[in-house]
C-alpha cells in the first residue's frame, strides 16, 4: 500500500527532527565548556512533539511554549544560528542575549517566546486565540506545557474560559513524565492530564507523542477543528526526554532500564524506517541530509562563538516602549535580512463582529434559568 | 466645564477610547450585565458588546493572562480588578509576563494593557479589602503606575493610559469613585509621568497623591488659618517618578512633608524622600518627614481603622515638625 505522505513531507520533518537533534547535542556540549549557563533544557527525544505539530500548522498560527523550548523555533524555521546566540548570550541572538534558553522569541516566524514559571504561557495562548476571533481571523494557536503544568491554576482558570468563549487555540501537554525530579503520578490526584479536560466539556485526547507522524495527524484534526469555531482542544502528548530535567541534572530519579526501554522509541529512526520501508527514501538520502545539518549545526556554534556580547547601552533599551519606537525585527538587525512581520488592522479598520454571548440567546437561557434581567 | 463624578469620569474616558479605537476591550468580574462592580462600566455592554465588555468568571490569574496575551498581538485590553487586593492572583501574569515581554523577547514585543481597578481602603472592610498595594508594582521596571486624585484626572489619565504601548497599572480609589470634580470636554488628555502643583504654596510642600490629596487639602486649609503657606504637589504617576517637579517644589518651600495611605517600609514615600536628600540635600531646612499607614494590618473597629490610616490632623503635626513648631 502506497503511503499517504509525500516524501516531501517526511524529508521535511526527519530534517527538523535531526535538526533539533543535533542542536541539543552541540548545546548539552557547549554548556560543559562553559559557553552557555543558566537554566538549560534539552529537548532530545521529544523531537516528534514539535516537528508533527508544526507541520500541521499554517505559518501564520501562533505558537508559544514553556522554558523547554529550543525545538519549537526549530521547528517552525528559526535560524538555528541566532537560537544559539541567545544560548550564548550573544548580542546576536534573537533577543539580544537578554533572554538566554528559556525566553527564545521569534515573531517572524510566529513564536511567540518560551516562558520561564511553570503554566505562565497558558493565558497567554487563550488571549492570543481571543485576538484571532476578535478580529475575525481563522488562526489557530499552538500552547506547549509539560505535564507538571497541569497542576497549576492558570491551566483551570483557562480551560474554563476557553471552552465558555470557544477559543481556537490547542493546548498540548508535553507529558515527559516528569516535573523536575518527580514523576507526574507521585503528585497528580489525575496523572492522565486529558481526562481533565473533560471538567470542562473540553475535547481532550491522547497522541503518541514519540511518533512524528501520529503528532501531525492528531494536530491536523485538531487543527481543523479550531478553525471551525469549535472551540479549544487539550492534547496530552505522551512523550520521552532522554536527558535530565536540564543539563545539570543527572536525572536518578528514573531507573537505566526505563531510559534504555524507552531510547528504543526514539522517533527520529522510528520516521526514517517508515520512510525506507515505504521506498519513500533512501538511505542516502536521510545521510547526505544528516551531513547537511551537522554542518549547519556546525555554522550556527561558530556564529555564536564568533559573534559580540550585547552592548552595555541595551540595558537601558526594551524595558519601556517609548513613544514611536518601532519593534525589533531580529533576522533584520543581525542578518540585514528584510522579514514578513505581522500586522494587524488599526482600530479604525478594525470592525468586530464577533458576539461573545448573544444578546437573544443569553435573554432565552436566562429565563429558563429563572434569572431576572 | 461640566462635573462629573470620579466614576463617571472614568466611563467617559472608556467610552470615548473605544470609540476611537476597536482594538480596545474592556474584561473584568461584573463589568457587563453588572454594569460594574462600582459602576465603572455603566451601560458600556450596550454601547459596545458582548466581545467588547467581557464578563470574566472569578479568575483573576486567568483573566490578566488571557489580556496580556491578546495584548501581545496588537489589541489593546483593559483589565478591571474588581479591586486590588484581588489582582495579587494575577500578579505572575503581570510581574513575570506583562512586564518582561519587551525584555524577554529583545524588543520583539509590546504589551499595551491597562490593568485597573479600585486601591486603598474602602470602609469598614478590614485587612484583606483594605490594602493600598501601589509601592508593589511601582517596585517593577516594565510597568507604568498611576494614581489619580481628582475626577479630571481620573479621566485624563485613563486616556493616556489606554494610548500606552505599556502595561499600565492604575490604582483608583474605593472612596473616590462618588468624588466630583470639573472634568474638562473633549480631548482631555493627562500625561503620565507629570505631577501637578494642585495648590500653591511657600512654606511646606506636602507631596502625595491619590485619595491622601484630599487630606492634605484639607490640611492647607486649616494651615492657612494659622499663617502657614503649604504647597500640594500631586504626584499621580508612581512610576516613572516626576523628579523635576519633587526637586522643583522642595527648592521652592525647602521643606517636605510626603503621605501615603500604604504602609511605610519600602514605601513610594521613601523612593521620593531618596531623591530629595540625594539631589536637594542642601535646600532643606529640615529633615523630611512621612506620614503613612500604620504598620499593621487594617482593623474592622472605626476607632482602629480611623487610627490606622493618615488624615488632615497627621498631616498637620507632621508640617509643624518640619517648620519646628510642635506643640504650636
Amino acid at each position: 500500500m502506497a503511503s499517504k505522505y509525500s516524501k516531501d513531507l517526511l524529508l521535511t520533518m526527519h530534517r527538523k527532527m535531526y535538526l533539533i537533534r543535533r542542536f541539543e547535542e552541540r548545546t548539552d556540549q557547549a554548556y560543559k565548556q562553559q559557553k552557555i549557563a543558566g537554566f538549560c533544557h534539552l529537548y532530545i527525544g521529544q523531537e516528534a512533539v514539535a516537528v508533527g505539530t508544526n507541520e500541521a500548522l499554517r505559518p501564520d498560527d501562533y505558537m508559544l511554549s514553556g522554558y523547554r523550548d529550543h525545538g519549537q523555533p526549530l521547528a517552525r524555521g528559526s535560524d538555528a544560528g541566532m537560537v544559539m546566540a541567545e544560548l550564548f548570550g550573544r548580542g546576536t541572538g534573537y533577543s539580544k542575549g537578554k533572554g538566554g534558553s528559556m525566553h527564545i522569541f521569534d515573531i517572524e516566524h510566529h513564536f511567540y517566546g518560551g516562558y520561564g514559571i511553570v503554566g505562565g504561557q497558558i493565558p497567554l495562548a487563550a488571549g492570543m486565540a481571543f485576538a484571532s476571533r476578535y478580529r475575525n481571523e481563522d488562526r489557530v494557536t499552538v500552547c506547549f506545557f509539560g505535564d507538571a503544568a497541569a497542576n497549576q491554576g492558570a491551566f483551570h482558570e483557562t480551560f474554563n474560559m476557553a471552552v465558555k468563549w470557544k477559543l481556537p487555540v490547542i493546548y498540548i501537554c508535553e507529558n515527559n513524565r516528569y516535573g523536575m525530579g518527580t514523576a507526574i503520578g507521585r503528585v497528580s490526584a489525575e496523572p492522565e492530564i486529558y481526562k481533565r479536560a473533560s471538567a470542562y466539556k473540553m475535547r481532550g485526547e491522547a497522541v503518541d507523542g514519540m511518533d512524528c507522524l501520529k503528532m501531525y495527524e492528531a494536530v491536523k484534526d485538531a487543527v481543523e477543528y479550531c478553525r471551525a469555531g469549535k472551540g479549544p482542544v487539550l492534547m496530552e502528548a505522551n512523550t520521552y526526554r532522554f536527558r535530565g530535567h536540564s543539563v545539570v541534572d543527572p536525572a536518578v530519579y528514573r531507573s537505566k532500564d526505563e531510559v534504555e526501554h524507552e531510547r528504543k522509541n526514539d522517533p527520529i529512526p522510528k520516521l526514517k524506517e517508515y520512510a525506507i520501508k515505504n521506498k519513500l527514501a533512501t538511505e542516502a538520502e536521510f545521510d547526505a541530509i544528516d551531513e547537511e545539518i551537522k554542518a549547519q549545526v556546525d555554522a550556527a556554534v561558530k556564529f555564536a562563538d564568533e559573534s559580540p556580547e550585547p552592548s552595555l547601552e541595551e540595558l537601558w533599551r526594551d524595558t519601556i516602549v517609548e513613544p514611536g519606537e518601532e519593534d525589533v525585527r531580529p533576522r533584520e538587525r543581525v542578518l540585514g535580512t528584510k522579514v514578513k512581520w505581522p500586522s494587524y488592522p488599526s482600530g479604525q479598520e478594525l470592525k468586530v463582529t464577533w458576539d461573545l454571548e448573544p444578546r437573544q440567546q443569553a435573554e432565552r437561557e436566562d429565563k429558563k434559568a429563572g434569572l431576572a434581567r | 466645564m461640566p462635573e462629573l463624578m470620579y466614576r463617571e469620569a472614568l466611563n467617559q474616558a472608556l467610552a470615548e477610547e473605544m470609540e476611537r479605537d476597536a482594538n480596545v476591550f474592556l474584561i473584568g468580574e461584573e463589568v457587563g450585565r453588572y454594569n460594574g462592580a462600582f459602576k465603572v462600566s455603566q451601560g458600556l455592554l450596550d454601547r459596545f458588546g458582548s466581545a467588547r465588555i467581557i464578563d470574566a468568571p472569578i479568575s483573576e490569574l486567568g483573566f490578566a493572562g488571557l489580556g496580556v496575551g491578546a495584548a501581545m498581538v496588537g489589541l489593546r485590553p483593559i483589565v478591571e480588578m474588581m479591586t486590588w487586593n484581588f489582582a495579587i492572583l494575577a500578579m505572575d501574569q503581570i510581574v513575570n509576563n506583562a512586564a518582561k515581554l519587551r525584555h524577554m523577547s529583545g524588543g520583539q514585543l509590546r504589551c499595551p494593557i491597562v490593568f485597573r481597578g479600585p486601591g486603598g481602603a474602602g470602609g469598614r472592610l478590614s485587612s484583606q479589602h483594605s490594602q493600598a498595594l501601589e509601592a508593589n508594582y511601582a517596585h517593577f521596571p516594565g510597568l507604568k503606575v498611576i494614581a489619580p486624585a481628582t475626577p479630571a484626572d481620573a479621566k485624563g489619565m485613563l486616556k493616556s493610559a489606554i494610548r500606552d504601548d505599556n502595561p499600565v497599572i492604575m490604582f483608583e480609589g474605593e472612596r473616590l469613585y462618588a468624588i466630583k470634580g470639573e472634568v474638562p470636554e473633549g480631548e482631555h488628555v493627562v500625561p503620565i509621568g507629570k505631577a501637578d502643583v494642585k495648590r500653591e504654596g511657600k512654606d511646606v510642600s506636602i507631596i502625595t497623591w491619590s485619595r491622601m490629596y484630599y487630606f492634605a487639602e484639607q490640611a492647607a486649609q486649616q494651615l492657612e488659618q494659622e499663617g502657614i503657606s503649604a504647597e500640594i504637589l500631586d504626584l499621580r504617576t508612581l512610576r516613572p517618578l516626576d523628579e523635576e517637579a519633587i526637586l522643583a517644589t522642595v527648592r521652592k518651600t525647602n521643606r517636605a512633608v510626603i503621605v501615603e495611605e500604604g504602609w511605610s517600609l519600602a514605601g513610594v514615600g521613601a523612593s521620593v524622600v531618596d531623591i530629595i536628600q540625594s539631589k536637594a540635600f542642601d535646600e532643606l531646612d529640615a529633615p523630611v518627614q512621612r506620614v503613612t499607614g500604620l504598620d499593621v494590618n487594617m482593623s474592622y473597629a472605626t476607632n482602629l481603622e480611623n487610627a490606622t490610616q493618615p488624615d488632615a490632623a497627621k498631616i498637620i503635626a507632621a508640617v509643624k515638625k518640619v517648620l519646628y513648631r510642635e506643640g504650636a
